[in-house]
This record gives C-alpha cells, sequence and structure tokens, in this order.
C-alpha cells in the first residue's frame, strides 16, 4: 500500500476520491459508510480526522467534524478505525497540521508511523503549504505515505511548478476559491487550473464543490485525472436517512460520469458556466 | 522554507489558496513600511497625527502612584482615536492595501475595538470593510457594534464554538481565502502567517517609541518595568518593542487568568486565557505559536471577562520572548481586574477597558522600587454593560451600587 497504491488507484481509469468524517456520528456507522463507498465505485477514500479549526472547510464539512468530536473521536481512536477497516482501497487522511504536531508532542513523525501501522496510504493536510511541509515530508517518506498538495486558482505558476515537484500520490486541484461545500456548477477556474498543470507523472484529482455525475463528467473531460467530493456524501450522512444506500448511489453516480468523460474518445467540449 | 520564524514559532502555516497573498503581503511590508516606499511611512505618520492624535501623553498617575509606593505611569492609548491602541494598526493596514490596490478590507474583531478602529480607518480611507464577531463578542460589546455599522461597514455574527476570538478568526480566514484577489485581511493583533505578526508588531511599536522617549524626558531615565495585558499580544509587542535592548527594563506580559488557570477536561474548556502561562506549543491561524489545547491537539475555547483578552492563542514573536526569558508572562483573574476597573475608574478619573484593567490590577501583585510605565491600552466605555453585570454577580468590592438605576 502507501503512495503507490494511491498512484495505481488512478491507473485504472478516472479516480473517484469520496470524503466522509471519521466518528460521524460515530465509528462504527463511518467503517458502514466507507464500504458503501466503495460498493459505489470509491477508488480512493478521504477519511477526514476531525480538528477544532477547520479553517479550509464550509459549513457541510464543519457540522460534521462537529458531530464527530462531540461523539468522542480523536486521533487514536481514528487509527483505530482505519485498522478496522475492511477494504481494499487505499485511504487518504484529511486533517489539520496542529492534530499531527501535537500527536507526536512536537514531532510529526509518530502519528505517520501509526497511520502507515494503522493502513493509511497518504495525507492531505491543508493548512500546511510545501513551504512548511519539510518535516512532515521526510516523515512520509521514511513511511512510504503519500502527501498530497493542493493547487489553488491564485497559485502562481513558480508554486505551481514547487507543488508538483513535492506532491505525491495526487495533485489535488481545488476547484474555486473558498471553502469546501457542494456546488451544481464547474468553474472555468477548474479548467484554468488543469490547462495551467504541467504534464507531471502525478494524477490530478479536482475537488472542492463537486457533487453529481454532471460536473465529474465535465471535469474529468477538462483532464483530471479523478474526482474529489466531500460535502455531498456529509450531507447525506447528515441527514441520518438511509444513508449507506444513498452514499453508495451517490457516489456511482458520480463515478459513472467521471468514466463517461474518459470513454467518450472524443468528447464535445462540456458546457461551462 | 519556513519564513517569518521566532525560534520555534511563526512561519505560515495558510491554506494554498491565500500563499500568494501571504507572499505578496510580505513583499508590500518589506517594500512600504520597512523601506518607505513612495512615502508610506511618512504618510501613515502624518495621518496617526492628524486623525489619530498621536503623540498620546505618558501621565503620572498620582493615586496609583502612592498607593503603590513607587511611580506609576500610564501610556494613554485609549486618548487615541476610537479609545484603544488597535488603530495605530489597523491604520496601517488599511492604508497599506490601498499601497496594494485592494479594494476590500475584512476584519475579526473581539471587543470590537480593532473591528471599530478597521471601520473608521475604511471610513476615512473610503474602502469597503466588513467585520467578523462572535455571538458572544456582539452581545457583550454592543456599543462598538453600532459604532462599526455607523461607520458604515458589514458586521457578521459568527455563532460557532463559544462564539469569541478565535471563531471570529475562522471565520474571517474562509472570506478572504474565497476573495483574496481583491480582499485584504486587517488581522487585529500580532497573531497569524508572517508578515502578519512582524508587521502589526511594526504598526504598534509607535507605543513604545514615544514611551521610551516619554519617559526619559519626564523621569530622566528608563523605567524599570513596562506593563501591558496581552490577548493576542499587539498591545505588549508595542508596548515592548523598544524597550528590548534595554535590559534593565522588566516586561511583564499580564494575560487574563479568567476564573482558574485550569481545563476542564471534560468540557474541554478554559476558565481563563492565559496561553503564554499554561500553553502548549502547536499551530493555529498561521503560525506556530503557544496555545491552550487539549492533550490531542483540539483547540480549548477560552474564557475572559474582557472579550479582547479572550483568545486560545498568542502572538509566535511573543511566546519566542518568553522561552527566552525577556518577557515575563503573568496573570490576574476576573475579579482583580474588575477591581482594577473601578480603582482607576474612582482614584483616576479614567475608566479603563477591561483589557487594561488586567495590566492595572497586576500592579495589586507586583514588587515594584522605580518608575514603572502600565500601557493603558484602551478606555472601557464599551465595558460598562458588563462591568455593572459582573461586578454585581461577583460582588466586587470595589464597586458601585447600580442597583437604583439599573432596576
Ligand atoms: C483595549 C484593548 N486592549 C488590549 C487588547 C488585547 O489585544 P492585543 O493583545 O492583541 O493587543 C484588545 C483587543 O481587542 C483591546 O481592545
Amino acid at each position: 500500500m502507501g503512495e503507490r497504491a494511491i498512484r495505481a488507484a488512478f491507473e485504472g481509469g478516472p479516480a473517484l476520491v469520496p470524503y466522509v468524517v471519521a466518528g460521524d456520528p460515530d465509528p462504527e456507522a463511518t467503517e458502514a459508510y466507507v464500504e458503501a463507498l466503495v460498493r459505489g465505485g470509491a477508488d480512493v477514500v478521504e477519511l477526514g480526522l476531525p480538528f477544532s479549526e477547520p479553517i479550509a472547510d464550509g459549513p457541510t464539512i464543519e457540522s460534521g467534524i462537529r458531530r464527530a468530536l462531540d461523539a468522542g473521536m480523536t486521533p487514536s481512536r481514528y487509527l483505530d478505525l482505519v485498522a478496522d477497516l475492511d477494504v481494499d482501497v487505499p485511504i487518504v487522511t484529511m486533517t489539520y497540521y496542529n492534530l499531527l504536531f501535537r500527536y507526536g508532542d512536537g514531532d510529526v513523525e509518530p502519528f505517520v508511523a501509526d497511520a502507515a501501522a494503522a493502513g493509511v496510504d497518504g495525507l492531505i493536510v491543508p493548512d500546511l503549504p510545501v513551504e512548511e511541509s519539510g518535516p512532515l515530508r521526510e516523515a512520509c517518506e521514511q513511511h512510504d505515505l503519500a502527501l498530497v498538495f493542493i493547487v489553488a486558482p491564485t497559485t502562481t505558476e513558480d508554486r505551481i511548478e514547487r507543488i508538483v515537484e513535492q506532491a505525491s500520490g495526487f495533485v489535488y486541484v481545488q476547484a474555486r476559491l473558498g471553502t469546501t461545500g457542494a456546488r451544481a456548477d464547474v468553474s472555468e477556474q477548474t479548467y484554468e487550473s488543469l490547462d495551467r498543470l504541467p504534464d507531471a507523472d502525478v494524477p490530478t484529482a479536482v475537488g472542492f464543490g463537486v457533487s453529481s455525475g454532471e460536473q465529474a463528467r465535465a471535469i474529468v473531460a477538462g483532464g483530471a485525472d479523478g474526482v474529489v467530493a466531500g460535502s455531498v456524501f456529509v450531507d447525506i450522512v447528515a441527514s441520518g436517512e438511509n444513508v449507506a444506500d444513498r452514499l453508495e448511489r451517490t457516489a456511482a453516480d458520480i463515478k459513472a460520469g467521471a468514466t463517461e468523460a474518459s470513454s467518450a474518445s472524443s468528447v464535445s467540449e462540456p458546457e461551462r458556466t | 522554507m519556513s519564513v517569518g520564524t521566532f525560534g520555534d514559532y511563526g512561519g505560515q502555516y495558510v491554506p494554498e489558496a491565500l500563499m500568494p497573498a501571504v507572499e505578496e503581503l510580505a513583499d508590500a511590508y518589506e517594500r512600504y513600511v520597512l523601506e518607505n516606499e513612495d512615502g508610506f511611512v511618512d504618510e501613515l505618520r502624518r495621518h496617526l497625527r492628524d486623525f489619530g492624535g498621536r503623540p498620546t501623553p505618558l501621565q503620572r498617575a498620582a493615586a496609583l502612584s502612592e498607593r503603590y509606593g513607587h511611580d506609576v505611569y500610564l501610556k494613554r492609548e485609549d486618548l487615541l482615536h476610537g479609545g484603544a491602541h488597535k488603530l495605530n494598526n489597523a491604520l496601517g493596514q488599511v492604508l497599506l492595501a490601498q499601497y496594494m490596490g485592494k479594494e476590500r478590507i475584512v476584519a475579526e474583531t473581539g471587543a470590537g475595538q480593532h473591528g471599530t478602529a478597521t471601520a473608521m480607518a475604511c471610513a476615512y480611507l473610503d474602502v469597503d470593510c466588513e467585520i467578523y464577531m462572535g455571538r458572544t463578542d456582539i452581545n457583550r460589546q454592543r456599543p462598538n457594534v453600532f459604532r462599526m455599522r455607523t461607520h458604515d461597514a458589514a458586521v457578521n455574527a459568527v455563532d460557532a464554538g463559544s462564539g469569541t476570538l478565535k471563531e471570529a478568526i475562522n471565520a474571517t480566514l474562509r472570506d478572504w481565502a474565497t476573495n483574496v484577489e481583491d480582499t485584504h485581511y486587517v488581522i487585529g493583533s500580532v497573531v497569524g502567517p508572517h508578515p502578519f505578526p512582524s508587521m502589526v508588531r511594526d504598526f504598534q511599536a509607535v507605543i513604545s517609541e514615544e514611551a521610551r522617549e516619554q519617559a526619559i524626558e519626564q523621569i530622566g531615565d528608563l523605567p524599570e518595568a513596562v506593563v501591558a495585558c496581552a490577548g493576542g499580544g499587539s498591545n505588549t509587542m508595542g508596548s515592548f518593542a523598544n524597550f528590548l535592548e534595554d535590559e534593565s527594563v522588566a516586561l511583564y506580559a499580564v494575560e487574563a487568568g479568567g476564573d482558574a488557570i485550569t481545563v476542564e477536561e471534560e468540557t474541554g474548556v478554559a476558565p481563563h486565557s492565559a496561553s503564554l502561562s499554561a500553553g502548549e506549543d502547536g499551530v493555529l491561524h498561521g503560525a506556530r505559536t503557544k496555545l491552550l489545547q487539549t492533550e490531542e491537539g483540539q483547540v480549548v475555547e477560552s474564557h475572559s471577562v474582557s472579550a479582547g483578552l479572550d483568545y486560545a492563542g498568542v502572538g509566535p514573536e511573543l511566546a519566542h520572548l518568553v522561552d527566552q526569558g525577556r518577557v515575563e508572562p503573568v496573570h490576574v483573574d476576573d475579579d482583580a481586574a474588575l477591581t482594577a476597573f473601578h480603582r482607576l475608574s474612582q482614584d483616576e478619573g479614567i475608566i479603563p477597558a477591561l483589557e487594561s484593567s488586567h495590566a492595572i490590577a497586576y500592579l495589586e501583585d507586583a514588587d515594584f522600587d522605580g518608575p514603572v510605565v502600565v500601557t493603558l491600552s484602551g478606555r472601557g466605555d464599551k465595558d460598562l454593560d458588563t462591568v455593572i453585570e459582573e461586578s454585581e454577580r461577583r460582588d466586587v468590592a470595589a464597586a458601585p451600587s447600580m442597583g437604583v438605576f439599573t432596576e
């Protein structure tokens, strides 16, 4: 597993990377939800480790994080949860730097070591720009974990170069400015960002606002190797109704859109909004 | 490589979308603030004088001096336009935003003094302004909410968490990340990613620049100590900056001791805001610094009777100066601050901000011989409702009876 497993997950066609918050509403439910997402076609699962100050997340995911924290989710329980998961897709932990930092009392290596042992394959840390990532990158290399970096619409050309050079697993292309949150359209910024990415050997996945097969089709047609979708799934979890079923169906819908785009050899330009 | 560090602290821990803005700001800070390009610093000084009312006096407080048996001097930032030191920074940043060609300002506020200062500066310099404020702080700082609205700033209530400064910063960071292309975030203290901690310190350093000159002129010597209250630490860093090299001058950062220096493990609430005294190394709001947090690294809700000190973090440079032993962190509790509020109001004819009341209250615990400078960071008009209510509830000894008027 590890970084290579994540790359492999992108090789069989466009990848679906769904996100849910671990422990929302409780650890047992999360296990069932991850399994449902995998049945729906998830190629990689992004599992949120809740932090009290989720500054890169919008209201939907923030509420999921709040529910998980209220239910007692902690970094060690998170790692237990991952170890208990019975799925054979790579798991990427999405969290904020302070939790990794505190876990090892100021040293990030212990978290990375324990995460690798629990079966985590990669990390996304949205408040950690490449400039500050030295210690974490070193620990990830040591334990064969991918460290995924984000490219934003505001990212300058020379930053893109630096980011792509240092990213592993995949590059997360942020579809629009702002925070996470489900949207209906695909922003022009998505295509611009994809166009600006050099032909690197790391796959690209577009996230922030993806909620439908329609969008996934447009994004993959625009050149992405995969899509990340979070708020749409966290919304389903929040509703508490028929959750596993609906997670599976929504995942399948988004995956189908992505796959359709890649199998149509000469796609007409998707509708841009 | 991380930039803008103070020992182990500082740095730039922000989402990628903000990194280009932070880099652009660091560049502007260097050119305009440090190198005075296009006469930025001269223009700022002119505004601080003509609009802001600088210099503020260094006043010998007769009653306090008698009470403690040594000279007590008050650096009167409460007399700055708007009633708090916050204007030094707000005016500096709004002007800098203009030099950078930004069209819109967002800011967070705790006590509302930073929000009003920013709204005032925006009205004066004609820039759009939007302020985020925690719900709890809106309820306890109503006069400042109205002042911001009066200056035509939009004020957004933040309901998350305990509705104080930490949550307001989260909300403002999100707005900035959404609108970063035309918007500047005027952060209100020496916190956040580089260059904010250095830049805000430089804007506030005018406090100690004046105080040091005034002390030499009025006392004929440097003071024995400088005492200032610390929330995020802008008042503290501003009050200390020009004394850092004067080794004979002791520097005291007075934190909010709240009800007690403990953490209630069950609720995860700290009934205080003393992050320098009780915090652990962590990363919040763009910087590595000392933080009130659980063992697992979740940031806890802090408490202080004073909204402006009610924050779980603190500026990275201040954290570093504490580690180095140059600044001594001390704390006083809510009751002591309330008592000091009444004492200064009655004995000196000055109504201090509850934030500043903490600094005044520390004189009661301290053991000084020579002259001491205490920064009066702001005036307390905004706090009257809180003071009346809390003094009654806690039975604060020095409080006048208000019952007949409030029935
Ligand atoms: C009057 C006054 N003093 C002090 C503070 C504390 O903030 P800082 O420590 O950042 O100066 C505030 C913050 O709102 C304030 O309004």
